[in-house]
């Protein structure tokens, strides 16, 4: 078998056991290449725990800037004895091994076709360090060093990370500098380095950033304004909200008094979260909550009072499988259904479909604004492939002359003219009514907050005709909704074609490169990314235009489809299920199988359209 | 109807307030509460206090669960945004309005069933925090709105209007109010306006989580032999601690107290409570002494009401989150929005 040789397009994966600080390391080997200017693509698989069982760190490297998940692996960095055998069995065949030799193996383990790469790493760590933990910190130092070497990288590059990571802390820099030296020295003096798998300089990265969803999520509620966050542990959802915390540290402490600009409260469960959350949108702040399947669950009832009440809240799902622990570490786009009709009655919310952690950002910041314009609540829609893994996307981007749009909210000043005020009044056309803050005015604007039974000012009312104003108002203003959520985004195929694809979220950058390897069998399938709901006319006219749209997602029972199906009344049979949902984020190679397969199963080949002679 | 409002007042001789304001300010729409409700006065009594505080009636925030307590924040302070959340999560919401906005005054109004059965959890938790408000409960013992069944706050042993007895043990929300840190807490009865207006005032004034337990018997489901929450129990075993007289700080104190009868105590705000002794012994700043007290009169079947506890130099949420003093709902772009210079160098920190 001749060993792969690929420079700048391969795929590493690191199994590790969980709270070895194994983490760090490798996230510090991806920034690596991505300072070489290589595009490099991380993914955590980790499992619902905090030491001691399987974790992977999945690197996709790849000139071209593929981000999505490739599949396969090129070099497994095994240095986990419990996975193993399944890990020696993942390497494609001409691929490489490399792993800790310091307890020796029989031949039975290892496979005919791959390369295998030992380096005593046990053995040296035990020689150089007395200290446990340093024993096992040093180690993925080390592996880290002897891959420096084994892909021909430069050694510079990881140095000077080590030191921007430990900057002030000179001890640390020496001592993970020293150990990067002797994995490295150790790979040059003992294997032939490099092997097939090269990383060299390139210029595929330019401007762009590394960082996750979550964190890019939380910088967005900063930016946007938001002041409260009531919030309950869960994840993938967390780090939203520490994320949010540490840049409202950092960007709202007033520099005259130490004091704070935000207020973050642990709630004591998902209920009082999103019940804090309206409380504060209702008192005219902008206020979120961050959260994942059973929050959104559990929230369902107060979703129905904020979108009767109309209380502008954001809330940012990172969507995972479910429910209970185990698939909740894995990604899926499962919440599409709950979150478009949450809660009892006759409810539908405006749902936010982010790419990347770009999208995290500008999404995320202007979900505010379409919160306040529209009144309802705004849901921001990722999941735990964006949101929890590094991901190289454009710089973020701000334009200072922006102001926040604060909506319809009627002032003293108004109130004092004498304009009309009628809290569920629609005196513009588009359903949108005008509210008060609380504390406004001291004999005009006040009103008392119900759910649906009230009539256009807002007093009591059990009269249907009130009622039906009311929803039909409200049916208004979800029309008013699709004007303005995002536009989707249209990829057209190299030539004319009937096939369409649709497709949101963080099954961008697999569904690119599936369109790329569609074309290249001869396939033609114009691409659409949804952004938002309810859906642009752009949407249904897609659909339209096409004779068969396949629907790309990462769930079972095919969630956008059913949306597109309800609310574009579109012919069941036109819409066509891509759907993966093993947990493991979505790959080209899986999109361009099934959109082959059905295209030729279906004996669908394109046929010209007749011209009458 | 609520819808109905109540017709404007033509007296021109109302006494006002040093705002200018009549009581008729300080109300709401019509109560639509069965007739002789104990929530109605508990009602009257709120808008007594607000106007006798000279309290903007426009900087209260009142917000509701869902029960006929919940529904009375419609017929007081009509002039005050209101809101009816959902069942038993009133805490919640009153707990995001109090950080949007740390100028106003919260009112939260519950009942038995909507804090002591469905949302415990979240009024614990409010108190917990440190909320600056006044949380009063209509405690009646039994629900209302779906037909008389037992609350978790009836009593051991009582009987239900259909002559079922009761066999769960009560939750008695000022033992919980009081272990789980809130800073003033008290019960009154409905039927005693004497006792209520004071206690309102003080709580309305006072700076953190305020609880009041109100006994309002259910005239409708509650009020026969039988039941421990009726008119006639209540008054039969009405074990007042003390009584209080509320004194703004700008009021002359006209009242003299025999010696030992008194305890003063002066709020953050200079507001000063005057505490008249009725059980010698009791202590109303120590906790663990009233939670004591509590249930030993319990018991015996007694009800003790009066300021329980208080502890005027608490600290609320706003202090422990060292928020900024101006509201947060009134920052603007600039001080919120970090612009783009500093989104440049948090970009080139991401390379």
């Amino acid at each position: 078998m001749k060993p792969i040789h690929s420079t700048n397009d391969f795929v590493i994966k690191f199994a590790n056991v969980n709270g070895s600080g194994s983490a760090s390391a490798n996230e510090m080997f991806a920034r690596a290449i991505m300072r070489m200017g290589v595009p490099v693509a991380p993914r955590n698989i980790f499992p619902s725990n905090i030491q001691g069982m399987p974790t992977w760190y999945e690197m996709r490297v790849s000139a071209a800037g593929w981000l999505g998940r490739r599949g396969g692996c090129d070099l497994m960095v095994a240095m986990n004895p419990q996975t193993w055998d399944r890990d020696i069995a993942e390497i494609e065949p001409g691929g490489y091994l490399f792993y800790d030799s310091t307890k020796a193996q029989p031949r039975s383990r290892f496979r005919e076709d791959i390369t295998v790469l030992g380096i005593p790493l046990t053995e040296i760590c035990n020689r150089e360090y007395t200290d446990a933990r340093q024993r096992q910190l040093f180690k993925n130092i080390m592996y880290v060093g002897a891959l420096t070497a084994l892909l021909g990288m430069d050694f510079s590059v990881v140095e000077k990370l080590i030191a921007d990571q430990y900057r002030g802390k000179d001890k640390l820099i020496d001592a993970n500098v020293n150990a990067l030296k002797l994995g490295y020295e150790h790979a040059m003096q003992n294997l032939s380095c490099p092997i097939g798998l090269r990383v060299e300089r390139a210029d595929g990265v330019g401007k762009q950033i590394f960082i996750n969803g979550n964190n890019a999520c939380g910088l967005g509620a900063v930016y946007g304004g938001a002041t409260v966050a009531g919030w309950y542990p869960i994840t993938p959802s967390t780090s939203v909200i520490e994320a949010f915390g540490s840049y409202c540290r950092k960007y709202r402490t007033d520099p005259d008094n130490g004091m704070a600009r935000y207020a973050i409260v642990q709630a004591e469960d998902e209920l009082a979260s999103i019940g804090m959350v309206i409380g504060a949108a209702w008192n005219g702040a902008r206020a979120f909550t961050a959260t994942s399947g059973p929050g959104i669950s559990l929230m369902q009832e107060f979703f129905g009072l904020a979108y009767f009440a109309e209380v502008p809240v954001v809330v940012f799902n990172v969507q995972r499988g479910g429910p209970s622990t185990g698939m909740p570490t894995r990604t899926q786009q499962s919440d599409l259904i709950a979150c478009a009709y949450a809660s009892h009655g006759d409810t539908k919310h405006v749902l936010l479909f982010p790419e990347d952690p770009y999208e995290c950002f500008t999404l995320g910041a202007q979900a505010f604004d379409l919160a306040d314009r529209l009144q309802t609540p705004v849901f921001v829609l990722l999941d735990l492939d964006i949101g929890m893994n590094d991901r190289l996307c454009q710089p973020f981007d701000w334009d200072d002359q922006r102001r926040y749009d604060r909506g319809k909210v009627m002032t003293a000043e108004q109130l004092e003219a004498g304009k009309n005020f009628g809290r569920y009044l629609d005196v513009d056309g588009d359903g949108i009514p005008w509210r008060t803050i609380p504390g406004t005015h001291p004999t005009k604007g006040a009103f008392f907050s119900r759910g649906t039974t009230r009539n256009a000012y807002a007093k009591y009312s059990e009269a249907g005709t009130d009622y039906v104003y009311n929803m039909e108002r409200l049916r208004r203003k979800f029309e008013t909704a699709k004007k303005m959520v995002p536009a989707p985004v249209l990829k057209p195929a190299s030539q004319a074609t009937r096939f369409g694809a649709i497709h949101y979220g963080s099954t961008s950058p697999a569904m690119a490169e599936a369109s790329a390897l569609l074309e290249a069998q001869g396939i033609h399938v114009d691409t659409l990314r949804v952004r938002g709901f309810p859906f642009a006319d752009e949407v249904i006219d897609f659909i339209n235009d096409h004779d068969v749209v396949f629907v790309v997602e990462q769930n079972e029972s095919g969630q956008l489809r059913m949306l597109l199906l309800t609310e574009g009344e579109i012919d069941p049979k036109k819409l066509v299920r891509v759907l993966h949902y093993d947990g493991t984020p979505i790959t080209a190679r899986f999109i361009a199988g099934r959109i082959g397969d059905a295209l030729s199963e279906h004996k669908v080949t394109p046929i010209r359209k007749q011209v009458a002679s | 109807m609520t819808y109905l409002a109540k017709p404007k007042l033509l007296r021109t001789d109302a006494p006002k307030n040093s705002l200018g304001y009549t009581r008729r300010d300080y109300e709401g729409a019509i109560s639509t509460l069965c007739a002789g409700c104990g929530h109605d006065s508990i009602s009257a009594a709120i808008v007594q206090a607000c106007f006798d505080l000279d309290i903007e009636p426009h900087r209260v925030a009142k917000l509701s669960g869902i029960g006929c307590s919940s529904k009375t924040p419609d017929y007081f302070l009509g002039a005050s945004h209101g809101f009816n959340t959902t069942h038993g999560r009133m805490p919640s919401v009153l707990t995001g309005a109090a950080l949007a906005n740390r100028d106003l005054t919260y009112m939260g109004i519950s009942g038995d069933g909507d804090s002591a059965s469905i949302g415990i959890g979240q009024f614990a938790h409010a108190m917990r925090r440190g909320v600056n408000m006044t949380y009063i409960v209509e405690n009646i013992g039994v629900y209302g709105l779906t037909k008389g069944q037992f609350s978790a706050t009836a009593d051991k042993g009582s009987k239900s209007k259909r002559g079922v007895v009761n066999n769960d043990t009560p939750i008695d929300l000022v033992a919980l109010a009081l272990q789980l840190g809130a800073s003033y807490v008290a019960r009154s009865f409905s039927g005693d306006k004497e006792q209520l207006i004071p206690l309102i005032k003080g709580a309305l004034r006072h700076r953190g989580p305020a609880f009041i337990d109100v006994i309002s018997p259910c005239v409708t489901f509650n009020n026969h032999a039988g039941s421990t929450k009726s008119y006639d129990y209540v008054r039969e075993h009405n074990d007042a601690v003390n009584r209080l007289d509320f004194i703004l700080p700008r009021d002359q104190i006209n009242a003299t107290y025999a010696p030992g009868e008194l305890r003063r105590i002066v709020q953050h705000d200079g507001s000063i409570l005057h505490l008249r002794k009725l059980d010698s012994d009791y202590d109303p700043s120590d906790r663990v002494g009233a939670m004591n007290h509590l249930q030993e009169r319990h018991a015996l079947g007694e009800i003790v009401t009066g300021l329980l506890y208080v502890d005027s130099s608490a600290e609320d949420l706003h202090r422990h989150l060292n928020t900024v003093e101006k509201p947060l709902n009134q920052l603007g772009d600039a001080y919120l929005c970090p612009g783009s210079k500093a989104l440049d160098a948090l970009n080139a920190s991401l390379r």
